[in-house]
């Protein structure tokens, strides 16, 4: 697969314009849900970049693990939590945003100077794996990678036990503060929240 | 597909800027969702970052492209706990506003 060169800046240039602005998007926009969907936009973006880095088996991996998984994950999130609540307004609100804003732009500079003063040791163009980067992925896990592959496997089994034990409502019979029994209804049903101050 | 055309260093400019937004996200937001949703961006511009050295440096081994393979799978792994300790979050609090989270505040 070979693209000429002006459709490859183009198709860079167009990409990381839609991650730029989605990525604002995600973060200023007032609708939760909007955002949702426009991180679903940025993460094919970023799949895309992966292309064009002749990246193919990482870019589906991109896909079907960011778009297919986490960005569903974070909609039914929304779906649950999503209540239309009246912020309570915060002292010295505008002293933290500028902080913030200082600090990443700050950031960014110190980045972007490092990014462009650094010489890179560019390697030999010629020596590209080009589309045998799945063939070598798959070498790589199963060769000097396979004790963090394993260990991979053990960390998305944890992951699955934790949320299951963390997002689940009273498995106990008996409330452990008060001793009273624990009301089993369905999970939708109201009841006390715990925690609040009643002040 | 040679890449001679574009720079190493417009992707590493365009992973910069996308992992500062996602600070200034995880810094700014007052719903707990969003801080979530800064955190995926941040993963990704180390993503890019990670995956541009592979190609550009590292062109033979590509040992970066496994290094973002699991990337990948912590950041799925986090999500998905993540959420679920926001749900219990707002089963206890009935709130997704950060500000209110201040059980472990002295």
């Amino acid at each position: 697969m070979s693209l000429a060169v002006t459709t490859q800046i183009i198709c860079f240039s167009v990409l990381s314009l839609i991650i730029i602005v989605g990525a604002l998007g995600v973060i200023l926009l007032e609708s939760i849900v909007y955002s949702a969907f426009l991180l679903g936009g940025v993460f094919m973006s970023v799949a895309g970049l992966y292309l064009l880095l002749n990246a193919s088996f990482v870019a589906a991996a991109q896909v079907l693990v960011y778009v297919g998984a986490v960005n569903v994950l974070i909609i039914f999130a929304i779906m649950l939590v999503n209540k239309k609540e009246d912020l309570k307004p915060i002292d010295n609100l505008k002293s933290r945003t500028i902080i913030s804003t200082s600090i990443c732009l700050t950031l960014l500079s110190l980045l972007i100077r490092v990014d462009l003063s650094n010489i890179w040791g560019i390697a030999d163009p010629n020596m590209t794996v080009g589309e045998e980067s799945t063939i070598r992925i798959g070498e790589h896990l199963f060769s000097d990678y396979l004790l963090p592959f394993e260990v991979a496997s053990v960390l998305l089994l944890m992951a699955m036990i934790g949320a299951i034990v963390l997002a689940r409502r009273d498995v106990m019979n008996k409330d452990i503060s008060t001793g009273l029994p624990v009301d089993q209804e369905l999970i939708e049903k109201t009841r006390e929240p715990l925690l609040i101050k009643k002040n | 597909m040679n890449l001679e055309s574009i720079p190493l260093q417009a992707f590493l400019i365009v992973s910069s800027i996308l992992f500062c937004i996602g600070i200034w996200g995880l810094l700014n937001s007052r719903n707990a969702v969003r801080v979530l949703m800064s955190i995926e961006l941040m993963l990704n511009a180390v993503n890019i970052n990670l995956m541009s050295f592979s190609s550009y440096i590292d062109n033979n081994l590509i040992q970066g492209q496994v290094f973002t393979i699991f990337v990948i799978t912590v950041a799925a792994a986090e999500a998905a706990v993540g959420l679920a300790i926001l749900l219990s979050l707002y089963r206890n609090r009935v709130t997704v506003d950060m500000e209110s989270f201040n059980l472990l505040k002295w």
